[in-house]
């Protein structure tokens, strides 16, 4: 049993096609959804790809909102089905109020692409079902806006309900309570920042990200079920 | 008094004579704007050209070779790769950032009006020494406009080179180098043909930027701060979303087969674009100035012919095709408009409107073919025997050879984690190393071929200010021992030739000696040169710079299963020295430099030993002999084990090192291997097959970094020294960007 | 009428501005002392057309709060100017 999963495509996105890749690397199939098309069509999972939607101007995401594709991805998201930001997807998704939070300017102000190392704080989410609590894995970051930001109320929620779902072992960007990834109460919508796209394969240096996108493909089978 | 208009403009009398010949009559002020910006040196190259004719551009793999917009080599499986490298050391020198991300954003349309998607950049950098406020400034903003534009418009930044150095204070190298890949039958150039074609102009408005960039700017030095505020308006800035955008919808429409020609706009803007397509298919162009979308008010028709706005490129479509391409690119938001039409004849024709007013009318050809060439006097400096002759073995030992090789090294994380050095899953090694590989997958289905695309980049200014000839020459020997150590063969060079002013006849005769030198070096590894800019009038209150060849070149992988081994090696490692054990001449060296002492002669390049050396170390890593491999050169032996020691974090103990000079010689054909003990025989073996000295030097283990004799030190002062180097001078937050 | 805008956009207080932290920091070493509480933000200014000056603001707070500020980490200040 696979799932087709699609890929948002805004102008200025530009890790969509490593996504299809990597989605095709743990046995799913990918197709690209077009940011101007009001419909997601027949798809079981969505994936917000990296990128800078929109040039990131004005904030990362604040445009990439208002696209007509982004109103069916919250109707897909209010019905249950898995969705994923990445990145810049997961600053989609804050902007879009389908995660809380906000991402801000790293604590160290500078653009960041290196190795981190993960810990799974829940594994009840779609995107880390078939991890164990405390896992460690290696999955890249690549972002200059990846401090997760939030009031403490809001903190306090997410530890209560358990949706904090990863965080950094040695906190690269200054975020709340080492946050490297949270989903939404219903647990079907996950943003991080780390790209587990990018660690499906031992020649790229990790093979980490698999459990996570495999997790994802078998929630989106299940869903569909 | 006024000066003539057309010296204002650059222009000597001599050349302006001769465009009234070539006109057959006086040129009107937007003619004479047009040839003052082609004629420029930055675009006509007229003091190299001569020059460059001496390389060699050919061998069986090369599809297209020199003074296309990027030299392409057949790589196998159907594709292509193109490949291009370009300087932008003024503009960043005045701007670093815009500099800088203006810089990646001209070399990356390079590559795709060949009809390839650009895959990655490499940097090379050179800056003037830490300790000068002004170069961390620019360092910094060099850094972040790469960084910014480079991450934005969504190509890896795989690699490059970091030098900080006193000849570039003032005058920064900034060379930025891209690789793209293409199906092989999709190749296109940038010509115009079939009269009645349209020439529509993709992408941003024209505005006022590098309105007389490219005369002003890039060819002539600097002299003092008053004249830099001057110069300021017409930098240019770059859009990275509008590039992307640009990027997509030009594949989009190489995909549909919907342009017959297509180019960039980069130096001299329109006018190089217009003309260049034209007098490559031998057609003439009406072009419609008033149609060119603006950003400004009151633009003069010799402002919108010449200015250098980023993100805009020419497509030649025929009639039947526009409604298809401006439907393709409104859906990438990207502006298209009808500027000009294709005519018989072979003259360029300014209008304003089709059929309004002739601005100027120029044979198109003139523009470029008939720019001027210059033999300009080459004269080797008078005291070049005694320099020669005045080696630095004469210097004194070192009192603390661990201090010495402790300021030499330089850790340049710091500058390529702010670059996306991954996106395309396609980075197998990355910077840091000795040579970037990618794996190689199809430009269009995706499909992996199971091999790799090597890329190194490589410059050494003490090598060649000691010594143009050979040290250009052992810097292309350099290149290619690094690509060995990442176990890819070379097949095509490119190279950015930054030197100081052409008018002092001692830069020229160090030009010259480079070319020959390069020249030289790939005849005897039977390299081709596919493409390469030139950069002059590199200098600082009228001293130049030390002449600074980059080369990159691009290698293949044949069979790509494992990661190279890197540097880092393992607890236990056998430590062995491939090549000559006694090498020990310090001239150009990296140590006698900091001590002062800038002459002597080069350990020249044995072009046999260093085959073997290449073909050995190539034949090992391939075969997965290697747990650590990196080539000695700047720094050398020292600088080499030391690197190796801190990128594993393991120390070691090494032997048979007889003094400073054998630690510090930079002498060529050198590599260092780490080995597992049990594999110690089979690499000795082979190296004696291959008739390559092999001397075992040592062994990986501990904390502590000794050399016998020589030094003993903790391995963590080494690696503090280079590690924090840049982020103690360059700060770990910036407020730039 | 057409009104002219300037939005000023801040970090809500509370929230952490590395950027103007950066800068304070550096001040000394400049030789500017005494300068405090440096908060880097953005501005932007349009005009509006609007019947009134309570409709032009009605207006540009809506866009404030939907679009140009994102009210997790930012306020704006709002400054209208009749023609």
């Amino acid at each position: 049993m696979t799932a087709t999963v699609g890929v948002v495509q805004f102008p200025g996105t530009n890790c969509e096609h490593d996504v299809v890749e990597a989605v095709g690397a743990v046995g799913g199939s990918a197709t690209l959804l077009w940011h101007g098309d009001g419909s997601i069509g027949d798809v079981d999972a969505v994936v917000v790809p990296g990128g800078f939607a929109h040039g990131d101007y004005l904030r990362p995401g604040a445009i990439a909102r208002f696209s007509p594709i982004m109103a069916a991805v919250a109707d897909f998201a209010e019905r249950g089905g898995p969705v994923v930001g990445i990145c810049n997807g997961f600053q989609v998704l804050t902007e879009a109020g389908l995660l809380p939070g906000a991402l801000q300017k790293n604590a160290g102000l500078k653009f960041i692409c290196d190795e981190s190392q993960l810990r799974v704080a829940s594994n009840d989410s779609v995107l880390t079902g078939g991890t164990e609590v405390g896992d460690l894995l290696s999955v890249p970051i690549n972002h200059f806006e990846g401090n997760f930001t939030c009031d403490a109320e809001t903190e306090q929620r997410l530890v209560d309900n358990d949706q904090i779902v990863l965080t950094y072992v040695n906190n690269p960007n200054g975020s709340v309570a080492d946050i490297a990834g949270i989903c939404n109460e219903g647990r079907n919508v996950v943003g991080l920042m780390p790209h587990p796209e990018r660690a499906v394969s031992a020649l790229l240096g990790s093979e980490d990200g698999l459990v996570l996108l495999g997790s994802m493909i078998d929630a989106a089978a299940g869903a569909r079920v | 008094m006024s000066e003539p208009i057309h010296r204002a403009l650059g222009l000597t009398d001599e050349e302006a004579e001769s465009i009234a010949s070539l006109l057959d009559r006086e040129p009107n002020h937007l003619e004479l704007a047009m040839y003052s910006v082609m004629w420029s040196e930055h675009c006509s190259y007229k003091s190299s050209r001569i020059h460059l004719k001496r390389l060699p551009t050919e061998a069986p793999w090369v599809l297209v070779g020199p003074g296309e917009n990027a030299g392409v080599v057949d790589v196998g499986d159907g594709i292509a790769a193109a490949i291009r490298i370009e300087s932008h050391n003024h503009p960043s020198a005045i701007e670093p950032y815009q500099g800088a991300a203006t810089g990646v954003g001209g070399i990356l349309r390079d590559i795709f009006t060949m009809g390839a998607r650009p895959i990655a950049i490499m940097d090379p950098l050179r800056f003037g020494p830490l300790d000068d406020a002004r170069s961390r400034w620019v360092a910094e903003g060099v850094v972040s406009g790469i960084s910014g534009y480079g991450n934005s418009v969504g190509v890896p930044t795989v690699g490059g080179e970091t030098v900080f150095d006193k000849t570039y204070q003032g005058n920064p190298l900034v060379n930025v180098l891209c690789l793209g890949t293409l199906p092989t039958d999709r190749l296109v150039l940038g010509v115009a043909s079939g009269v009645g074609n349209l020439a529509v102009l993709l992408g941003s408005r024209t505005g006022r930027e590098g309105i007389g960039g490219v005369s002003v700017l890039a060819s002539a030095g600097f002299s003092d701060d008053e004249t830099d505020s001057a110069k300021r308006p017409s930098v240019q800035v770059g859009d990275p979303y509008e590039e992307k955008r640009l990027i997509e919808a030009c594949l989009t429409l190489l995909d549909e087969k919907l342009v017959v020609g297509i180019q960039d706009l980069g130096g001299a803007g329109l006018t190089c674009a217009a003309s260049e397509t034209a007098s490559r298919g031998g057609v003439g162009m009406d072009f419609d100035v008033s149609a060119v979308p603006r950003r400004e008010e009151g633009m003069e028709p010799f402002e919108v012919m010449t200015s250098e706005s980023q993100e805009r490129m020419l497509a030649i479509v025929e009639p039947g095709d526009l409604d298809r391409v401006i439907e393709l690119c409104e859906r990438w938001e990207v502006l298209a408009t009808v500027v000009g039409r294709v005519t018989e004849g072979g003259d360029l024709r300014i209008v304003d409107g089709f059929d309004g007013e002739e601005l100027a009318c120029v044979p198109a050809s003139t523009l470029h073919e008939d720019a001027p060439l210059y033999d300009r006097p080459r004269a080797e400096p008078d005291d070049r025997a005694a320099a020669l002759a005045a080696s630095p073995s004469a210097l004194p030992a070192p009192d603390d050879i661990g201090a010495d090789l402790a300021a030499m090294l330089l850790d340049t994380h710091w500058v390529w984690s702010q670059y996306d050095h991954q996106l395309f899953l396609n980075t197998v090694s990355g910077p840091g190393g000795d040579a970037t590989v990618l794996r190689l997958k199809h430009p269009t289905t995706g499909a992996d071929t199971g091999r790799g695309l090597a890329l190194s980049t490589d410059g050494n200014h003490r090598w060649c200010a000691v010594d143009p000839r050979a040290g250009t020459a052992a810097t292309v020997a350099e290149s290619i021992l690094n690509l060995a150590c990442v176990g890819a063969r070379p097949l095509a060079l490119v190279n950015c030739l930054n030197f100081g002013n052409p008018e002092h006849p001692e830069v020229m005769w160090q030009l010259s000696e480079a070319i020959d030198g390069m020249a030289e070096a790939c005849e005897a590894f039977g390299l081709p040169v596919v493409g390469g800019n030139v950069s002059l009038y590199n200098e600082s209150l009228g001293s130049n710079i030390d002449p600074t060849p980059i080369v990159g070149v691009l290698g293949l992988v044949d069979e790509l299963k494992v990661v190279p081994p890197g540097l880092a090696w393992s607890e236990g490692d056998r430590l062995v020295l491939l090549g000559d054990p006694a090498a020990s001449e310090l001239a150009g060296s990296q140590w006698a430099f900091d001590k002062g002492h800038r002459t002597g002669s080069l350990a020249p390049v044995d072009y046999e030993a260093h085959r073997a050396v290449v073909d050995l170390v190539r034949k090992l890593v391939s075969g997965g002999l290697l747990s650590a491999v990196h080539d000695v050169s700047g720094g050398g032996l020292g600088a080499c084990v030391a690197e190796m020691a801190i990128a594993s974090s393991i120390g070691c103990t090494v032997a048979r090192v007889a003094g400073h000079a054998e630690l510090f010689s930079e002498a060529p054909s050198r590599v260092v291997a780490a080995v597992s003990a049990d594999l110690l025989g089979p690499v000795e073996a082979a190296a004696t097959a291959a008739g390559v000295p092999l001397t075992r030097i040592g062994l990986a283990s501990g904390e502590k970094f000794a050399v016998k004799g020589l030094i003993e030190m903790p391995l963590g002062e080494l690696v503090d020294a280079s590690v924090n180097r840049l982020p103690e001078a360059l700060g770990r937050g910036t407020t730039q960007g | 009428m057409t009104y002219s805008v300037l939005v000023e956009v801040q970090l809500r207080p509370g929230i952490a501005d590395p950027q103007g932290a950066t800068i304070e920091r550096a001040l000394p070493a400049l030789g500017f002392d005494g300068v405090n509480g440096v908060r880097v933000g953005k501005s932007m200014r349009f005009t509006v057309d609007a019947a009134d000056e309570a409709a032009a603001r009605a207006q540009v707070d809506e866009l404030c709060a939907r679009f140009l500020t994102n009210p997790v980490i930012e306020d704006a200040n709002v400054t209208i100017e009749a023609p």
